[in-house]
């Protein structure tokens, strides 16, 4: 007999889908350079769907190999460096048979290694959000700089939507990260030169 | 005629690998580019509104291209086509029909001359409506197992004041196609149609 981790230790993806926004414009002023941002998702089967698993590893193992792979689409979507990205953030919408906890075990233990590495370092905690919902339930990524959680100009968020995703067994696991922070970022706070990149919040 | 103001640009690619069926060897690609732009007859009725269509045209040519760059950068792997705008809630669905010329140009233009007719839809939304872009192949209409749509939209867009236009491209058929029709290896490739 098979433990479930050495079972489904490689997600079984169904699609992946990449989303690039670009502004060019706010309240009718020019941003220059414009603002970007960029998320992959993937469509995933969810392996505990439909029954109460205790041992949820074999996602653990799905969110490492996801945090790499969505980590290097949304950064060659952008066509920057890894270095150069400067907020990140991570989300998952469970199917209607699965569970929040399903969730979790993607997001948290193993997915942010790959993450940071692919970005360069990394320091701050990668901000999440997670939910259970129907097909093109809308995912609202939350965005931190990458090095200094404190960072005022870049917290935001992206939404994303797959319309066919994810069905009742599926899971969307996403990432999205930025090259800027908000458009006209102008409430003050920590700024980007003032980043010490220690401890992750300053 | 206006300058064209763009505020924001979107772009989404999908990578398919199955849906439920057999892997597909080569995964079927589809790609929207969205443009989310000023429109200059927002708030009352103007009658003369058709030479916006040439306003546009570089606009589509430019987003036809970033679509060809999305898909892997060559128009000989593109198969299948569609478009479509969403008109804020200040304009008119007429202010859609703008786009029928300049992005279905665009698009046989940055192709090669395609021969079939650039499958289309349109409506007034507010912002974060979505729009099911119809999507036919591109040298003959009729081709069955490329009759596909994909869904659009941009959750802050369109204000009341702007339009979002939408070109889409795929790189192949429906990922399980098998309800036969014609093939696009059947296809003579004269009118468009067949």
């Amino acid at each position: 007999m098979t433990t479930s981790s050495e079972a489904s230790a490689k997600a079984k993806i169904r699609k992946i889908v990449t989303f690039v926004e670009e502004t060019h414009t706010e309240m009718d002023r020019a941003i220059v350079p414009p603002t970007r941002r960029a998320a992959a998702a993937a469509v995933i089967e969810n392996p505990f769907a439909g029954k109460y698993v205790d041992d949820l590893s074999a996602l653990m193992d799905i969110g490492e190999e996801l945090g790499g792979l969505l980590t290097a689409r949304a950064v060659a979507a952008l066509g920057i460096p890894g270095r150069a990205v400067e907020s990140y953030g991570k989300a998952a919408a469970v199917g209607e048979n699965g569970e929040l906890e399903h969730a979790a075990a993607i997001l948290h233990p193993k997915l942010g290694t790959p993450v940071r590495k692919a970005v360069e370092k990394g320091a701050a905690l990668i901000p999440s959000s997670k939910k259970r919902g129907g097909m093109g339930v809308a995912i609202d990524i939350p965005l931190g700089h990458k090095d200094a959680a404190f960072v005022r100009s870049h917290f935001d968020g992206m939404e994303i939507r797959i319309p066919d995703a994810p069905r009742a067994n599926e899971i969307v696991v996403a990432i999205a990260i930025t090259d800027s922070g908000r458009p006209l970022a102008r409430v003050g706070g920590l700024t980007t030169d003032q980043i010490k990149g220690e401890d992750g919040l300053r | 005629m206006p300058e064209v103001k763009i505020r924001k640009k979107v772009t989404i690619v999908e990578e398919i690998f199955h849906e439920g069926g057999p892997v597909a060897t080569a995964p079927l690609r589809r790609a929207a580019v969205l443009a989310v732009i000023h429109n200059p007859f927002a708030g009352s009725y103007v009658a003369e509104i058709s030479g916006f269509m040439d306003d546009l045209t570089p606009l589509g040519l430019a987003m036809a291209k970033s679509l060809v760059a999305a898909l892997g950068n060559d128009p000989q792997l593109i198969q299948g086509y569609g478009k479509g705008a969403i008109v804020g809630s200040a304009g008119e669905l007429e202010h859609g029909a703008l786009w029928h010329v300049p992005g279905g140009y665009a698009m046989r233009e940055v192709l090669g001359g395609a021969k079939a007719i650039v499958a289309s839809t349109k409506k007034v939304g507010s912002p974060g409506t979505r729009l099911d872009v119809p999507i036919t192949h591109i040298n003959a209409s009729y081709v069955r197992s490329h009759f596909d749509a994909m869904e659009i939209g941009i959750t802050d867009a369109p204000r009341a004041d702007e339009i979002l236009l939408a070109l889409v491209m795929t790189t192949g058929a429906r990922i399980h196609e098998r309800v036969g029709g014609l093939k696009a290896s059947e296809i003579k490739g004269q009118d468009g149609l067949r």
